[in-house]
């Protein structure tokens, strides 16, 4: 069990709606019976589209929502225990997706230190942790700056340090980047994946943009609040049908493989980067003009 | 490029005369958000407009409906100056349609056909002249009729926006602007927003400009680019040709669809295509016919 | 417009009065509005303006900068001099037309409160000039901290100043996006009658108010994920202690309000 992160046991979620007199008008089945576990250190992505589920399972890692039914474990510990709240929103810590409401002070180095004064962190090691966050996603350079005048990237990156500076072993991040341009995505991205490699942080990055799941470990589709698939992005970019079928997208050179398949060429099953392409369509190229001899 | 425009079309068009805008002039924010914009916007046109953030392309689209005025130059619409004193700009924002970076958070009415029917209203228009208007919008811009009577705060991500879209066409505008209408949508809703946008290009003579970021997006949809970088048209062309100049896109931090990489990588590989493709589509024709030929 | 307003802009420079304990800049704040209403006489005037203008000279804020942070009272000051002028009827009349009637008295009157005045603004834009907000905040918080006993919620307050000011930047922001967009679909701002313009400001202000409440709501999840559960057991980051320096502020604060009553009775 201390082998995982986080583990699911047949998570259910329902929100339910009710009237002014507090009848139940209608129970909505966010997730249906979701097992997932991560591993300490690893990388995983979870795809989905709006209303899928997938942020719902963030919030309930953090301990923002509680299971209808089923049970969440974060580092071991029950996520309904109200005693270790705080332990486990310490040791997971969350990345929301808009930048602007979740940065809550007036200044960088300020922001990065909420975290660490709500848990009671001793002033100087607040200041030695502040610094460490803010160097480990490349702020240094703004610690003394309004959060108002940075990027979208940049603020992405601040909530991350105001995250890593409570020491976690765990970070969830929903759609960090669903409202930053192209730079501010690969910026957010890199540093994520920095963080997991440099600094061993377990990492659970929720987006529908397929080109940020590439480098994960693992990636996990979500559709109608189930787990639908699950497995290394080259498995999972492989059924490019069924990705296509939860309206997913896939890379275009994945797709164009796909197509050129059902066409007759000889491709093999999922291709994800440019030169993998070029050395499929050549290897079958060859392979045609031998037999053509 | 003017010369390239027959005089009697320019009257149908948008036209943009060395425009520049200042922002905080004389002070230390001072910024010039755009020099020297040369544009001429024909009708019927699908723009794509592209360009990182700070690279002034929201400040042009706000000029093309009098949002802002030019600190100098001038820019006609159907032959006058929009700048004039005498200039109806009010009527102007009707012809020019501009829709905003999530135009669902501009939604305030209580049911959505009321919010739709906002900008006609403005126009001073009869309430059956508004009420056609209205209906006609919502059902271009893909709104269920069941939705028509719901409250707009209650409806998703995708449908807001739409609703929002069908506010701007409302006005019936000749000319659409859409400020990264896709933005913060799942994959699903952004098809679904585009197509629909595309639509409404081809079944009108509408003129469309798409601001974004996606090149994937323009190259599908636009039969024009217009690159801004620093205030500037960097570049101006089809999709084709602004490809082609990839390596120059990089140097200012935007980058071509893959497949324009991977037609690259082909012809490095020794096969040659007949041209880059700029979408899955025309690689797929591309590579079928290389195929179908190959071995020869 | 909105963003003319000086009062109350951190001015970020290093100074004598930047490096203060914020709860010195407040008390001695408080402690000069105070004296500004104890004094009678012209020496009160002349001991008010040499005190504001040597703690000007000290903090380093370009006193141009200030002066910029006074058009907004400039109305209220007119107002004010204009009802003084008006309404004395003490004194030996200097002008009189239709029925204005000036007395000399009056003019006095007028200039001496329009002083008042405007030391008054220099006094209290000094102390947000040279504070930071948030040290404004952990300044009250702390300062204040002594109502807790009476059950006042001193930290929630401050830290809902502290995160007024972190928004009212992206909503004034938010609210010139949100008026664009609504001039785009023809809305109007600048014209019609009282009730027409009230009218025309709720397109703005729904819109305005959803916004709030939905960056309220992802704040509160934001500050809930990052642990924060109220005051109780918070460490900080730059906690307050007051220095040498802090405690030389209090006696020269301290001696000049002395000086200050003293020149009442003198005079």
């Amino acid at each position: 069990m201390k082998k995982n992160m986080l583990f699911t046991d047949k998570l259910v979620f329902e929100y339910i709606r009710r009237d002014e007199e507090g009848n139940v008008e209608s129970i909505t089945r966010a997730l249906d019976e979701v097992n997932l576990e991560v591993k300490r250190g690893e990388f995983v992505a979870i795809l989905g589209h709006n209303g899928s589920g997938k942020s719902t399972v963030a919030k309930h890692i953090n301990a923002l929502l509680s299971p209808t039914e089923g049970a969440v474990f974060v580092n071991g510990m029950d996520t309904k225990d109200e005693e270790h709240l705080w332990d486990i929103r310490r040791s997971a810590g969350m990345v929301f997706q808009n930048p602007d409401n979740q940065i809550i002070a007036t200044v960088v180095e300020e922001d990065v230190a909420f975290g660490p004064e709500n848990i009671g962190i001793p002033t100087e090691e607040i200041w030695r942790r502040v610094e460490e966050s803010l160097a480990a996603v490349g702020m240094t350079a703004y610690r003394t700056h309004s959060p108002n005048k940075l990027s979208g990237g940049q603020k992405q990156r601040v909530a991350i340090a105001g995250i890593m500076a409570m020491r976690p072993d765990c970070i969830v991040l929903d759609e960090p980047t669903a409202m930053l341009d192209p730079v501010g995505r690969k910026e957010v991205i890199r540093t994520v994946h920095e963080l997991n490699k440099n600094e061993g942080v377990t990492i659970l990055l929720i987006t529908h943009y397929m080109d940020e799941v590439i480098d994960a470990d693992r990636v996990i589709v979500m559709d109608g609040g189930k787990v639908v698939m699950q497995g290394t992005p080259r498995a999972v970019f492989s059924q490019v049908e069924r990705l296509k079928e939860y309206r997913l997208d896939v890379p275009q050179v994945t797709e164009l493989a796909y197509e050129l398949k059902k066409k007759g060429v000889p491709m093999p099953d999922g291709i994800l980067t440019v030169e993998e392409f070029t050395a499929a369509y050549c290897t079958a190229k060859g392979k045609l003009q031998e037999s053509r001899g | 490029m003017e010369a390239q425009t027959k005089a009697g079309d320019l009257r149908e068009c948008m036209v943009l005369d060395h425009v520049n805008y200042v922002y905080g002039a004389g002070t230390a924010y001072e910024k010039h958000a755009l020099q020297d914009i040369n544009l001429v916007l024909r009708k019927g046109e699908f723009i794509g407009l592209i360009g990182h953030t700070g690279s002034g392309k929201s400040t042009l689209v706000q000029h093309l409906n009098g949002l802002i005025t030019p600190t100098s130059g001038h820019i006609y619409y159907r032959g006058n100056d929009i700048g004039a004193a005498d200039y109806n700009r009010k009527e102007l924002r009707g012809k020019v349609g501009l829709v905003f970076q999530y135009p669902e958070h501009q939604l305030f009415e209580t049911t959505v056909v009321k919010d739709v029917a906002f900008g006609p209203k403005n126009m001073g228009l009869s309430q059956l002249e508004t009420d056609m208007r209205t209906f006609a919008a919502l059902k271009e811009a893909g709104v269920s009729e069941t939705l028509y009577d719901a409250s707009p705060f209650e409806l998703s991500g995708g449908q807001k926006r739409r609703v929002a879209i069908a506010g701007v066409l409302a006005m019936q505008p000749d000319i659409l602007i859409l400020d990264e209408p896709t933005a913060g949508l799942d994959p699903r809703g952004r098809d679904e927003i585009l197509e629909r946008i595309a639509k409404i290009h081809d079944e009108g003579d509408r003129t469309v400009i798409l601001v974004s970021h996606s090149m994937e997006d323009v190259a599908k949809y636009a039969s024009r680019l217009i690159v801004m970088n620093g205030g500037r048209v960097f570049c101006d062309g089809t999709p084709k040709e602004v490809f082609e100049a990839y390596k120059e896109l990089e140097d200012i931090g935007l980058a071509a669809p893959q497949v324009t990489y991977l037609s690259e990588a082909l012809k490095n590989a020794g096969i040659a295509l007949p041209y880059n493709a700029t979408t899955v589509e025309e690689a797929k024709e591309l590579l079928l016919a290389d195929w179908r030929g190959g071995g020869r | 417009m909105i963003r003319d307003i000086t009062i109350g802009q951190y001015y970020p420079v290093e100074s004598p009065i930047h490096r203060l304990d914020p709860r010195v800049k407040l008390s001695g704040t408080m402690i000069f509005l105070i004296s500004l209403f104890v004094f009678s006489g012209y020496l009160g005037y002349i001991i008010a303006a040499v005190f504001v203008s040597c703690v000007i000279k000290l903090s380093k804020v370009p006193f141009r900068y200030i002066v910029r942070g006074l058009r907004p009272v400039l109305m209220l000051l007119l107002i004010t001099l204009l009802f003084n002028l008006l309404l004395t009827r003490e004194g030996e009349e200097v002008f009189s037309f239709w029925i204005i009637h000036i007395y000399d008295e009056g003019v006095i009157m007028a200039a001496l409160m329009a002083v008042r005045l405007v030391l008054l603004v220099l006094g209290s834009s000094l102390m947000t000039f040279t504070t930071t907000p948030n040290q404004l905040t952990d300044g009250l918080e702390k300062g204040l901290g002594f109502l807790k006993k009476i059950r006042v919620p001193v930290h929630e307050i401050a830290m809902m100043m502290s995160i007024a000011l972190r928004f009212i930047p992206i909503l004034i922001e938010e609210t010139d996006k949100i008026m664009k967009a609504q001039q785009a679909r023809g809305a109007d701002f600048e014209s019609g009658k009282l009730l027409q313009r009230a009218k025309a400001l709720v397109p703005l202000l729904v819109p305005l108010f959803v916004s709030a409440i939905r960056r309220a709501n992802d704040l509160a999840f934001a500050m809930e994920a990052r642990c924060y559960h109220g005051g109780e057991g918070r460490t900080k980051m730059k906690p307050l202690r007051y220095q040498k320096r802090d405690a030389a502020a209090y006696i020269i604060l301290f001696a000049y309000l002395g000086v200050m009553i003293g020149s009442s009775f003198l005079f």
